[in-house]
């Protein structure tokens, strides 16, 4: 008779950090699915790619560190991590940035710090920010939805491109601006919103194609809420907080700012929301804590697309906010029972 | 040894006495493996039954009533009852509500602490009303205004017996609550049926409010009504191994071997032995130990019932654990804290308002024992604490010990320079006694003379027929 004695609890949920992991992967699916019938093939080339690198990287990385393999590579974090920095690239991005970026987001963002669990910096941002930084015109050539390309891209194009950098016949360059790009550089050429608007980039909410990308991400989101796999109160802080500053300045000048409907429904704000921003081990974790860090996130966002020197904002925000996150949960402790109230 | 008699008493304000479960001979009192989670054995009495069951003849029974709350406690100290909910806790203890203090609200709790247990859900549908008569006895040792009788929606045989008992008697509430871990706990019961919490540190009192488990009612009828002591109790034997699960009235000290073989247990499947609950209950090193007063259940739980615990991941900060907190703690943090064997930042995490519950354990995605680090770091404090003490009661008998010497040391000096200053003033001393001496003598010869003076002129003028004059005190000092 060899009876096990364990220590209570002697049941589980049977939840897991690949079931977590798994969870997160599946939330994006509507949003990469409409994303790439809108945009092409590109982003599902961008992920195939950026996913596939992270695991070999892991890999790489755990073997060095002396870890097992086996318990790290299947927990999914780094699909995870693959999956978000492909969404963050343009649709058209040469394999050599992508290798870069994702180099960077798995060794220097997640293994250097200590690996799963231990990364202050959300990895994907960390990767996507570098390749920001460095490769400027390389990060900027985003496509139309394929509807409005002059010339859209099939899937070999697509390959042949990414991997040689050959364009099809017919084309000499890769040129490109996202709606929140166009509404930046036309404002800056002293024209009103209104009239920036009737432009062939945007649709009836805001940015032609985003718009859908960003509802998909958004009900993708939602799910992962309801599963309580993110915390309700990142994205709703930082919609809320988007929103809200969005609104003031629209009333106060509809011609120089956008309304709140296109800041909510432009680049990456629902992907970030619901996705970068709650990354468990780099937000804040106590329920005030969360709201602060949700409402940072998206002050933040507003702040850099407005003024900043980038069209979008949300990966800057989202590592700003990174850095807050100790001191946040420091002074966000919740009530504890029989403490009284502070 | 008769049955109900006294084998061991209690000693110390926090215990209480044991009685022989059955009759027969005692045939050794020795250390036995008893259930704890160390495994470690400890002293027991062991009895040799003999089958006839025979009784102590019964003491009077008690008119609760017309009895003062301190004999009642008293009665229910002697008849060895403890909280059988499964904390064990003297309930005479739980009796008393101090001087001075007014109890509200006198809760019965029929919650059932866990899942698979459910000793306390047959007992209330079985004996309803006895354990209102507890209740009463209870009430009337704590002079508690109202009585209220909690029951989860998961038992609702249980909730319709007590309500039809209650209903009777009148008097006392019934109330049912939705099924929801760890309600059974009496903090958590206490928050969720009054809205009052208890302060930290502090005691149900404190907020006017006593609980006691529905079984402890029950004993404490049997033990003044009856003049029974506690002998035996309801117990849970069940689990994937078990082919008859059931609830069992059995005689404390019952090997729990012999509790499985009566349930049809399959011993080869045996992989866990919990004494408890699922989520708080201790794994057994063996089924040769006794039921104790606090064994609620027993569950012998197959591989696959209860899967060995998996490789533990890092944690990823998820959050999981505080939202299921019922203490508002944050478990991550603690983790963190007791990891790093930061005692002080751990307790300042309130880490000792942990009631180790297990929730946050039950719902970890990377499966950290996290229960195991706070039972190791409040061990870690309790041993830094015993520790400190240690040290401080050493520290305190040398600094005396330094003290003393010190002022013997400071004593010896005075004294010496006392005698010196003494031997040093003697010669000037001495000068001066003779100055004064000299004086005194050379006021002396004055005074003579006067005298001899004035005495020529009495004679004078005693011849001529006057008094003597009174003789003087001449002052001399020696």
């Amino acid at each position: 008779m060899a009876l096990r004695t364990p220590s209570s609890p002697h049941i589980h949920a049977g939840t897991s950090v690949t079931r977590v992991m798994l969870q997160v992967v599946a939330a994006t699916l509507p949003g990469v699915l409409v994303y790439a019938w809108l945009f092409g093939p590109g982003p599902l080339v961008n992920i195939a790619l950026a996913v596939s690198l992270a695991l070999g990287l892991e890999a790489a990385m755990l073997a060095l560190r002396g870890r097992p393999l086996r318990p790290f590579l299947t927990d999914g974090s780094v699909v995870v991590t693959g999956l978000l920095f492909a969404l963050a690239l343009p649709q058209l991005t040469p394999w050599w940035i992508t290798a870069l970026g994702i180099a960077f987001a798995v060794v220097v963002g997640k293994h250097l710090f200590g690996g799963l669990g231990h990364n202050p910096f959300n990895p994907a941002m960390v990767g996507y920010v570098m390749l920001l930084i460095s490769f400027p015109r390389e990060m900027s050539a985003w496509q139309p939805p394929q509807a409005l390309a002059p010339h859209p891209f099939d899937l070999a194009e697509t390959l042949r491109y990414v991997f040689t950098g050959a364009l099809p016949a017919g084309l000499d360059a890769l040129s490109g601006a996202t709606p929140l790009d166009t509404v930046r550089t036309q404002l800056s050429l002293e024209r009103a919103l209104p009239e920036i608007l009737q432009g062939p980039l945007f649709g009836q909410l805001a940015g032609a194609g985003w718009e859908w990308v960003n509802l998909a991400f958004l009900a993708g989101g939602l799910w992962l809420v309801a599963r309580r796999i993110a915390a309700w109160q990142i994205p709703a802080g930082m919609l809320a907080a988007l929103a809200l500053l969005a609104a003031v300045f629209h009333l106060v000048d509809p011609d120089r700012y956008a309304s709140p409907l296109f800041h909510l429904l432009s680049g990456a704000t629902m992907l970030g929301a619901f996705f970068i921003a709650t990354d468990p081990v780099t937000a804040a974790t106590t329920p005030l804590g969360r709201l602060c860090f949700g409402v940072g996130v998206g002050v933040l966002t507003y702040v850099i697309r407005t003024w900043g020197g980038y069209p979008d904002g949300v990966a800057f925000a989202v590592l700003l906010m990174n850095l807050a996150a100790p001191l946040l949960d420091h002074y966000t402790r919740p009530r504890v029972y029989g403490h009284g109230r502070r | 040894m008769l049955k109900g008699q006294l084998i061991a008493k209690a000693s110390g304000y926090v215990s209480v006495a044991v009685h022989a479960s059955s009759s027969g001979r005692v045939v050794a009192v020795e250390e036995h493996p008893v259930p704890h989670p160390s495994g470690l054995s400890a002293p027991c009495v062991i009895i040799e039954t003999d089958g006839r069951e025979r009784w102590v003849p019964p003491p009077p029974p008690v008119d609760y009533t017309r009895t003062d709350p301190s004999h009642l406690r008293n009665l229910v100290r002697e008849a060895g009852i403890v909280g059988l909910g499964g904390a064990g806790f003297p309930s005479f203890i739980k009796l008393n509500p101090g001087r001075g203090r007014q109890v509200e609200t006198l809760i019965l709790n029929g919650v059932e602490c866990e899942p698979y247990i459910t000793c306390d859900d047959a007992l209330m549908r079985e004996r309803p009303r006895e354990i209102l008569a507890g209740a009463h006895i209870m009430r009337h040792a704590l002079q508690a205004r109202e009585c209220v009788v909690a029951v989860e929606d998961n038992k609702p045989g249980a909730y319709e017996a007590m309500r039809e008992a209650a209903a009777k008697e009148g008097d006392v509430r019934v109330v049912l609550l939705p099924t929801r871990y760890p309600q059974g706990s009496e903090k958590q019961l206490i928050q969720v049926l009054t809205g009052k919490e208890v302060p930290s540190n502090g005691l149900p009192i404190d907020v006017g409010v006593v609980v006691h488990n529905v079984g402890t009612a029950y004993a404490v009828y049997r033990a003044i009504r009856w003049g029974e002591p506690l002998v035996s109790r309801v117990v849970t034997v069940t689990g994937g191994a078990v082919r008859r699960p059931r609830n069992l009235r059995v005689p404390l000290g019952t090997p729990v071997v012999h509790l499985l073989r009566e349930c049809g247990a399959d011993f080869d499947r045996i992989d866990r032995l919990i004494m408890g609950g699922p989520m708080m209950g201790i794994a057994l090193h063996t089924w040769d130990v006794p039921v104790v007063k606090t064994t609620n259940c027993i569950i012998a739980a197959t591989a696959e019932e209860m899967p060995p615990p998996e490789p533990p991941m890092p944690c990823i900060r998820c959050g999981a654990c505080m939202d299921v907190c019922p203490v508002g703690l944050l478990p991550q943090q603690l983790y963190w804290y007791a990891q790093a064997r930061d005692l002080e930042r751990v307790q300042a995490y309130n880490l000792f308002d942990c009631i180790e519950c297990g929730c946050c354990a039950y719902v970890c995605p990377s499966r950290i024992p996290l229960v195991q680090y706070y039972r190791f770091a409040k061990g870690a404090i309790w041993a830094q604490e015993r520790e400190r003490q240690k040290a401080d009661l050493a520290r305190r008998r040398h600094q005396a010990r330094q003290e003393r010497l010190e002022r013997e040391k400071r004593e010896r000096a005075e004294r010496l320079r006392q005698k010196k200053a003494q031997a040093a003033r003697a010669p000037q001393e001495a000068v001066r006694q003779a100055l004064e001496r000299a004086q005194a003598r050379r006021e002396e010869a004055r005074r003579r003379a006067q005298e001899q003076a004035r005495e020529r002129a009495g004679l004078a003028r005693e011849r001529a027929g006057a008094p003597p004059p009174p003789p003087s005190s001449g002052d001399r000092e020696g």
